[in-house]
Protein backbone atom coordinates (compact mmCIF):
# COMPACT_ATOMS: atom_id res chain seq x y z
CA UNK A 1 0.00 0.00 0.00
CA UNK A 2 1.40 3.31 -1.08
CA UNK A 3 -0.56 5.51 1.29
CA UNK A 4 -0.37 5.39 5.05
CA UNK A 5 -3.63 5.29 6.95
CA UNK A 6 -3.27 8.88 8.04
CA UNK A 7 -2.92 10.08 4.47
CA UNK A 8 -5.92 8.01 3.55
CA UNK A 9 -7.94 9.73 6.25
CA UNK A 10 -6.88 13.28 5.46
CA UNK A 11 -7.09 12.96 1.69
CA UNK A 12 -10.84 12.49 1.60
CA UNK A 13 -11.54 15.30 4.04
CA UNK A 14 -9.76 18.10 2.21
CA UNK A 15 -8.06 17.21 -1.05
CA UNK A 16 -10.73 14.95 -2.48
CA UNK A 17 -13.76 16.15 -0.61
CA UNK A 18 -16.75 14.12 -1.80
CA UNK A 19 -19.10 17.09 -2.02
CA UNK A 20 -16.93 19.93 -3.27
CA UNK A 21 -14.82 18.08 -5.82
CA UNK A 22 -16.66 14.93 -6.75
CA UNK A 23 -20.20 16.39 -6.45
CA UNK A 24 -21.56 13.39 -4.62
CA UNK A 25 -24.32 13.41 -2.04
CA UNK A 26 -25.48 16.93 -2.70
CA UNK A 27 -29.17 16.29 -2.06
CA UNK A 28 -29.00 15.80 1.66
CA UNK A 29 -26.18 18.31 2.02
CA UNK A 30 -28.59 21.04 1.02
CA UNK A 31 -31.71 19.84 2.74
CA UNK A 32 -30.59 19.28 6.33
CA UNK A 33 -28.31 22.27 6.77
CA UNK A 34 -30.91 24.70 8.10
CA UNK A 35 -29.89 23.86 11.67
CA UNK A 36 -26.59 22.64 13.02
CA UNK A 37 -28.10 19.89 15.15
CA UNK A 38 -29.80 18.14 12.21
CA UNK A 39 -26.67 18.58 10.10
CA UNK A 40 -24.55 16.98 12.83
CA UNK A 41 -26.86 14.01 13.23
CA UNK A 42 -26.98 13.55 9.47
CA UNK A 43 -23.18 13.70 9.24
CA UNK A 44 -22.82 11.07 11.99
CA UNK A 45 -25.37 8.78 10.32
CA UNK A 46 -23.69 9.04 6.93
CA UNK A 47 -20.23 8.47 8.43
CA UNK A 48 -21.40 5.34 10.24
CA UNK A 49 -23.25 3.94 7.26
CA UNK A 50 -20.37 4.62 4.85
CA UNK A 51 -17.78 3.14 7.21
CA UNK A 52 -19.71 -0.04 8.00
CA UNK A 53 -20.98 -0.62 4.48
CA UNK A 54 -17.41 -0.28 3.16
CA UNK A 55 -16.22 -2.68 5.86
CA UNK A 56 -18.93 -5.25 5.15
CA UNK A 57 -18.59 -5.10 1.41
CA UNK A 58 -14.83 -5.26 1.61
CA UNK A 59 -15.00 -8.40 3.78
CA UNK A 60 -17.23 -10.24 1.32
CA UNK A 61 -15.74 -8.73 -1.82
CA UNK A 62 -14.37 -12.04 -3.11
CA UNK A 63 -17.73 -13.74 -2.73
CA UNK A 64 -19.75 -11.14 -4.66
CA UNK A 65 -20.38 -12.12 -8.30
CA UNK A 66 -19.69 -9.03 -10.38
CA UNK A 67 -22.97 -9.24 -12.31
CA UNK A 68 -25.14 -8.63 -9.26
CA UNK A 69 -22.76 -6.52 -7.22
CA UNK A 70 -24.80 -3.31 -7.35
CA UNK A 71 -27.84 -5.12 -6.01
CA UNK A 72 -25.84 -6.65 -3.17
CA UNK A 73 -24.25 -3.31 -2.30
CA UNK A 74 -27.65 -1.66 -2.17
CA UNK A 75 -29.01 -4.39 0.10
CA UNK A 76 -26.06 -4.06 2.51
CA UNK A 77 -26.50 -0.28 2.59
CA UNK A 78 -30.29 -0.51 2.96
CA UNK A 79 -29.90 -2.86 5.93
CA UNK A 80 -27.51 -0.48 7.67
CA UNK A 81 -29.75 2.50 6.97
CA UNK A 82 -32.76 0.65 8.41
CA UNK A 83 -30.76 0.00 11.60
CA UNK A 84 -29.77 3.69 11.87
CA UNK A 85 -33.34 4.77 11.14
CA UNK A 86 -34.82 2.47 13.78
CA UNK A 87 -32.27 3.63 16.39
CA UNK A 88 -33.10 7.27 15.68
CA UNK A 89 -36.83 6.59 15.89
CA UNK A 90 -36.42 4.74 19.17
CA UNK A 91 -34.16 7.15 21.05
CA UNK A 92 -34.29 10.53 19.28
CA UNK A 93 -37.83 10.71 17.97
CA UNK A 94 -37.91 14.51 17.62
CA UNK A 95 -34.75 14.57 15.55
CA UNK A 96 -35.94 11.75 13.33
CA UNK A 97 -39.13 13.72 12.64
CA UNK A 98 -37.08 16.76 11.65
CA UNK A 99 -34.81 14.77 9.39
CA UNK A 100 -37.99 13.41 7.82
CA UNK A 101 -37.21 11.26 4.80
CA UNK A 102 -33.57 12.18 4.58
CA UNK A 103 -32.32 9.33 6.76
CA UNK A 104 -33.96 6.91 4.34
CA UNK A 105 -32.34 8.73 1.48
CA UNK A 106 -28.87 7.81 2.74
CA UNK A 107 -29.46 4.64 0.72
CA UNK A 108 -29.28 6.60 -2.49
CA UNK A 109 -26.57 8.94 -1.24
CA UNK A 110 -23.94 8.61 -3.93
CA UNK A 111 -21.10 8.88 -1.40
CA UNK A 112 -21.98 5.56 0.19
CA UNK A 113 -22.43 3.74 -3.13
CA UNK A 114 -19.42 5.50 -4.62
CA UNK A 115 -17.09 4.39 -1.83
CA UNK A 116 -18.47 0.86 -1.85
CA UNK A 117 -18.05 0.51 -5.60
CA UNK A 118 -14.94 2.63 -6.04
CA UNK A 119 -12.87 1.66 -3.02
CA UNK A 120 -14.21 -1.18 -0.88
CA UNK A 121 -14.56 -3.63 -3.79
CA UNK A 122 -10.82 -3.60 -4.40
CA UNK A 123 -9.24 -2.93 -0.99
CA UNK A 124 -8.81 -4.79 2.32
CA UNK A 125 -11.39 -4.28 5.12
CA UNK A 126 -9.42 -2.03 7.49
CA UNK A 127 -8.44 0.51 4.81
CA UNK A 128 -12.00 0.46 3.46
CA UNK A 129 -13.32 1.18 6.93
CA UNK A 130 -10.95 4.14 7.32
CA UNK A 131 -11.79 5.36 3.83
CA UNK A 132 -15.49 5.22 4.72
CA UNK A 133 -14.95 7.22 7.91
CA UNK A 134 -12.81 9.76 6.06
CA UNK A 135 -15.42 10.33 3.39
CA UNK A 136 -18.11 10.64 6.00
CA UNK A 137 -16.01 13.24 7.80
CA UNK A 138 -15.38 15.14 4.58
CA UNK A 139 -19.12 15.20 4.01
CA UNK A 140 -19.70 16.27 7.61
CA UNK A 141 -17.13 19.05 7.26
CA UNK A 142 -19.03 20.66 4.39
CA UNK A 143 -22.36 20.10 6.11
CA UNK A 144 -21.21 21.75 9.32
CA UNK A 145 -19.69 24.74 7.50
CA UNK A 146 -22.88 25.43 5.57
CA UNK A 147 -25.22 24.87 8.50
CA UNK A 148 -23.03 27.10 10.70
CA UNK A 149 -23.51 30.03 8.33
CA UNK A 150 -27.17 29.29 7.76
CA UNK A 151 -28.11 28.93 11.40
CA UNK A 152 -25.95 31.77 12.73
CA UNK A 153 -27.10 34.40 10.27
CA UNK A 154 -30.51 32.95 9.49
CA UNK A 155 -31.80 32.62 13.03
CA UNK A 156 -29.00 33.95 15.23
CA UNK A 157 -28.36 30.67 17.02
CA UNK A 158 -25.80 27.85 17.06
CA UNK A 159 -27.07 24.42 18.09
CA UNK A 160 -30.23 26.23 19.22
CA UNK A 161 -28.31 28.48 21.66
CA UNK A 162 -28.80 32.18 21.01
CA UNK A 163 -25.55 33.88 19.95
CA UNK A 164 -26.75 36.99 18.14
CA UNK A 165 -29.60 38.51 20.10
CA UNK A 166 -32.64 38.84 17.83
CA UNK A 167 -34.72 41.97 17.47
CA UNK A 168 -37.80 39.93 18.37
CA UNK A 169 -36.17 39.15 21.74
CA UNK A 170 -35.25 42.80 22.45
CA UNK A 171 -31.81 42.35 20.85
CA UNK A 172 -30.11 44.09 17.97
CA UNK A 173 -29.79 41.45 15.25
CA UNK A 174 -32.29 41.39 12.40
CA UNK A 175 -32.13 37.82 11.07
CA UNK A 176 -31.56 37.28 7.39
CA UNK A 177 -34.64 35.26 6.55
CA UNK A 178 -33.30 34.19 3.18
CA UNK A 179 -30.71 31.95 4.80
CA UNK A 180 -33.41 29.82 6.35
CA UNK A 181 -34.91 29.17 2.92
CA UNK A 182 -33.66 26.24 0.87
CA UNK A 183 -32.45 28.47 -1.98
CA UNK A 184 -29.68 29.94 0.15
CA UNK A 185 -27.99 26.55 0.44
CA UNK A 186 -27.41 26.61 -3.32
CA UNK A 187 -25.62 29.94 -3.08
CA UNK A 188 -23.54 28.90 -0.08
CA UNK A 189 -22.34 25.72 -1.77
CA UNK A 190 -21.53 27.72 -4.90
CA UNK A 191 -19.45 30.14 -2.81
CA UNK A 192 -17.73 27.27 -1.00
CA UNK A 193 -16.83 25.66 -4.32
CA UNK A 194 -15.56 29.02 -5.55
CA UNK A 195 -13.28 29.37 -2.50
CA UNK A 196 -11.94 25.82 -2.74
CA UNK A 197 -11.30 26.09 -6.46
CA UNK A 198 -9.59 29.44 -6.15
CA UNK A 199 -7.25 28.04 -3.51
CA UNK A 200 -6.60 24.92 -5.55
CA UNK A 201 -6.66 25.86 -9.27
CA UNK A 202 -6.22 22.21 -10.29
CA UNK A 203 -9.89 21.65 -9.55
CA UNK A 204 -11.13 24.35 -11.93
CA UNK A 205 -13.22 23.26 -14.89
CA UNK A 206 -12.12 24.05 -18.41
CA UNK A 207 -14.62 25.89 -20.51
CA UNK B 1 -60.21 18.44 -7.76
CA UNK B 2 -58.36 16.98 -4.80
CA UNK B 3 -56.12 14.99 -7.16
CA UNK B 4 -55.50 18.01 -9.35
CA UNK B 5 -54.43 19.86 -6.23
CA UNK B 6 -51.92 17.12 -5.35
CA UNK B 7 -50.49 17.20 -8.88
CA UNK B 8 -50.27 20.99 -8.91
CA UNK B 9 -48.59 21.08 -5.52
CA UNK B 10 -46.05 18.42 -6.36
CA UNK B 11 -45.15 20.05 -9.69
CA UNK B 12 -44.80 23.66 -8.61
CA UNK B 13 -44.76 24.18 -4.88
CA UNK B 14 -43.07 21.05 -3.58
CA UNK B 15 -40.86 20.62 -6.60
CA UNK B 16 -38.48 17.74 -5.80
CA UNK B 17 -35.17 19.17 -7.02
CA UNK B 18 -35.82 22.82 -6.27
CA UNK B 19 -37.41 22.75 -2.85
CA UNK B 20 -36.32 19.40 -1.42
CA UNK B 21 -33.02 19.04 -3.31
CA UNK B 22 -33.81 15.50 -4.36
CA UNK B 23 -32.13 14.02 -7.40
CA UNK B 24 -29.49 16.74 -7.29
CA UNK B 25 -26.64 14.62 -8.63
CA UNK B 26 -28.36 13.82 -11.91
CA UNK B 27 -30.09 17.21 -11.94
CA UNK B 28 -26.71 18.98 -12.01
CA UNK B 29 -24.82 16.45 -14.09
CA UNK B 30 -27.27 16.03 -16.97
CA UNK B 31 -28.45 19.55 -17.61
CA UNK B 32 -25.89 20.76 -20.11
CA UNK B 33 -28.18 20.29 -23.10
CA UNK B 34 -31.94 20.54 -23.36
CA UNK B 35 -32.19 17.34 -25.39
CA UNK B 36 -30.45 15.14 -22.85
CA UNK B 37 -32.32 16.83 -20.02
CA UNK B 38 -35.62 16.08 -21.72
CA UNK B 39 -34.72 12.38 -21.99
CA UNK B 40 -33.70 12.20 -18.35
CA UNK B 41 -36.80 14.07 -17.22
CA UNK B 42 -39.07 11.72 -19.16
CA UNK B 43 -37.35 8.68 -17.65
CA UNK B 44 -37.88 10.08 -14.16
CA UNK B 45 -41.52 10.88 -14.93
CA UNK B 46 -42.19 7.32 -16.14
CA UNK B 47 -40.43 5.79 -13.15
CA UNK B 48 -42.08 7.84 -10.41
CA UNK B 49 -45.48 7.42 -12.04
CA UNK B 50 -45.03 3.62 -11.84
CA UNK B 51 -43.07 3.09 -8.64
CA UNK B 52 -44.93 5.40 -6.25
CA UNK B 53 -48.37 3.76 -6.68
CA UNK B 54 -46.74 0.32 -6.77
CA UNK B 55 -44.92 0.91 -3.51
CA UNK B 56 -48.14 2.25 -2.03
CA UNK B 57 -49.93 -0.93 -3.07
CA UNK B 58 -47.20 -3.14 -1.57
CA UNK B 59 -47.17 -1.12 1.63
CA UNK B 60 -50.92 -1.37 2.10
CA UNK B 61 -51.28 -5.05 1.27
CA UNK B 62 -48.11 -6.46 2.82
CA UNK B 63 -46.15 -4.27 5.19
CA UNK B 64 -48.32 -1.90 7.17
CA UNK B 65 -49.26 -2.78 10.73
CA UNK B 66 -52.18 -5.19 10.39
CA UNK B 67 -51.93 -5.30 6.61
CA UNK B 68 -51.47 -9.06 6.65
CA UNK B 69 -54.94 -9.55 8.16
CA UNK B 70 -56.05 -11.17 4.90
CA UNK B 71 -53.56 -13.96 5.64
CA UNK B 72 -54.98 -14.36 9.14
CA UNK B 73 -51.98 -12.61 10.72
CA UNK B 74 -53.29 -9.25 11.98
CA UNK B 75 -50.45 -8.76 14.50
CA UNK B 76 -47.55 -8.65 12.10
CA UNK B 77 -45.99 -5.24 11.41
CA UNK B 78 -43.32 -5.32 8.74
CA UNK B 79 -43.15 -1.58 8.11
CA UNK B 80 -39.50 -1.46 9.23
CA UNK B 81 -38.62 -3.38 6.08
CA UNK B 82 -40.04 -0.52 4.02
CA UNK B 83 -36.80 1.08 2.89
CA UNK B 84 -35.47 -2.17 1.51
CA UNK B 85 -38.70 -2.94 -0.31
CA UNK B 86 -38.95 0.48 -1.96
CA UNK B 87 -35.45 0.38 -3.31
CA UNK B 88 -35.90 -3.21 -4.49
CA UNK B 89 -39.13 -2.26 -6.29
CA UNK B 90 -37.41 0.65 -7.97
CA UNK B 91 -34.44 -1.47 -9.06
CA UNK B 92 -36.78 -4.16 -10.40
CA UNK B 93 -38.96 -1.68 -12.33
CA UNK B 94 -35.88 -0.08 -13.85
CA UNK B 95 -34.71 -3.47 -15.05
CA UNK B 96 -38.10 -4.47 -16.44
CA UNK B 97 -38.63 -1.11 -18.12
CA UNK B 98 -35.23 -1.38 -19.75
CA UNK B 99 -35.98 -4.80 -21.20
CA UNK B 100 -39.50 -3.90 -22.35
CA UNK B 101 -38.35 -0.70 -24.05
CA UNK B 102 -35.43 -2.47 -25.70
CA UNK B 103 -37.74 -5.15 -27.09
CA UNK B 104 -40.75 -3.09 -28.20
CA UNK B 105 -39.82 0.58 -28.55
CA UNK B 106 -36.14 0.69 -29.59
CA UNK B 107 -36.34 4.36 -30.57
CA UNK B 108 -37.41 5.36 -27.07
CA UNK B 109 -34.87 2.98 -25.57
CA UNK B 110 -32.09 4.76 -27.40
CA UNK B 111 -33.15 8.10 -25.93
CA UNK B 112 -33.89 6.97 -22.39
CA UNK B 113 -31.61 3.94 -22.28
CA UNK B 114 -28.49 5.46 -20.80
CA UNK B 115 -30.40 7.23 -18.03
CA UNK B 116 -32.43 4.31 -16.77
CA UNK B 117 -29.75 2.37 -14.86
CA UNK B 118 -28.57 5.62 -13.27
CA UNK B 119 -32.00 6.25 -11.89
CA UNK B 120 -32.00 3.27 -9.51
CA UNK B 121 -29.91 5.32 -7.14
CA UNK B 122 -31.57 8.65 -7.86
CA UNK B 123 -32.88 10.16 -4.64
CA UNK B 124 -35.81 11.83 -6.41
CA UNK B 125 -37.38 8.45 -7.18
CA UNK B 126 -36.84 6.97 -3.72
CA UNK B 127 -37.72 10.31 -2.16
CA UNK B 128 -41.09 10.38 -3.95
CA UNK B 129 -41.91 6.97 -2.50
CA UNK B 130 -40.82 8.02 0.99
CA UNK B 131 -42.91 11.19 0.87
CA UNK B 132 -45.85 9.05 -0.22
CA UNK B 133 -45.38 6.94 2.94
CA UNK B 134 -44.87 9.91 5.22
CA UNK B 135 -48.03 11.64 3.99
CA UNK B 136 -50.16 8.51 4.13
CA UNK B 137 -51.55 8.83 0.60
CA UNK B 138 -54.22 6.46 -0.65
CA UNK B 139 -53.59 4.50 -3.84
CA UNK B 140 -55.14 7.07 -6.18
CA UNK B 141 -53.53 9.98 -4.37
CA UNK B 142 -50.17 8.27 -4.64
CA UNK B 143 -50.67 7.78 -8.38
CA UNK B 144 -51.39 11.50 -8.74
CA UNK B 145 -48.42 12.35 -6.56
CA UNK B 146 -46.04 10.06 -8.47
CA UNK B 147 -47.04 11.67 -11.74
CA UNK B 148 -46.81 15.20 -10.36
CA UNK B 149 -43.43 14.65 -8.73
CA UNK B 150 -41.97 13.28 -11.96
CA UNK B 151 -43.48 16.11 -14.01
CA UNK B 152 -41.97 18.61 -11.58
CA UNK B 153 -38.53 17.09 -12.04
CA UNK B 154 -38.94 17.14 -15.82
CA UNK B 155 -39.93 20.81 -15.76
CA UNK B 156 -37.07 21.83 -13.49
CA UNK B 157 -34.33 19.93 -15.32
CA UNK B 158 -35.41 21.14 -18.77
CA UNK B 159 -35.63 24.73 -17.53
CA UNK B 160 -32.17 24.53 -15.95
CA UNK B 161 -30.73 23.05 -19.14
CA UNK B 162 -32.30 25.87 -21.15
CA UNK B 163 -30.71 28.49 -18.93
CA UNK B 164 -27.33 26.74 -19.00
CA UNK B 165 -27.38 26.61 -22.80
CA UNK B 166 -27.98 30.35 -22.87
CA UNK B 167 -25.13 30.93 -20.40
CA UNK B 168 -22.65 28.93 -22.47
CA UNK B 169 -20.78 32.00 -23.68
CA UNK B 170 -20.74 33.94 -20.41
CA UNK B 171 -17.39 34.32 -18.69
CA UNK B 172 -17.73 33.97 -14.91
CA UNK B 173 -14.64 34.00 -12.65
CA UNK B 174 -12.47 30.91 -13.19
CA UNK B 175 -13.28 29.24 -9.87
CA UNK B 176 -17.01 29.51 -10.48
CA UNK B 177 -17.02 27.98 -13.96
CA UNK B 178 -19.17 24.93 -14.47
CA UNK B 179 -20.40 23.60 -11.17
CA UNK B 180 -20.40 26.88 -9.25
CA UNK B 181 -22.48 28.71 -11.84
CA UNK B 182 -24.89 25.80 -12.10
CA UNK B 183 -25.49 25.96 -8.37
CA UNK B 184 -26.19 29.68 -8.48
CA UNK B 185 -28.56 29.25 -11.42
CA UNK B 186 -30.41 26.49 -9.59
CA UNK B 187 -30.59 28.71 -6.49
CA UNK B 188 -32.18 31.52 -8.47
CA UNK B 189 -34.66 29.06 -9.98
CA UNK B 190 -35.51 27.77 -6.52
CA UNK B 191 -36.27 31.32 -5.41
CA UNK B 192 -38.48 31.87 -8.44
CA UNK B 193 -40.39 28.70 -7.67
CA UNK B 194 -40.89 29.84 -4.09
CA UNK B 195 -43.04 32.63 -5.43
CA UNK B 196 -45.68 29.96 -6.05
CA UNK B 197 -45.78 28.83 -2.44
CA UNK B 198 -49.13 28.99 -0.74
CA UNK B 199 -51.12 28.71 -3.97
CA UNK B 200 -53.90 26.13 -3.92
CA UNK B 201 -56.26 24.94 -6.57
Amino acid sequence: MAETRKELLLRSIFKRNPIALLVLGICSALAVTGQMSTALVMAICVTLVTAFSSLTISIVRFQIPSTVRIGIQIMVIATLVIIVDQILKAFYYELSKQLSIFVGLIITNCIVMGRAEGYAMSNPPISSFIDGIANGLGYGFVLMTISFVRELFGSGTIFGIEILKLVTHDGWYVPNGMLVLPASAFFLIALLIWVIRTLDPEQQEKN
Amino acid sequence: MHYLDIIFRSVFIENLPLSFFLGMCTFLAISKQVKAALGLGLAVLVLTAITVPLNNFLLNTLFKAGALAWLGQPDIDLSFLGLMIYIATIAAIVQVLEMVLDRFVPALYNTLGIFLPLLTVNCAILGASLFMVERDYTFLESAAYGFGAGAGFLLAVVALAGIREKCEYATPPKGLRGLGMTFITAGLMAMAFMGLAGMRL
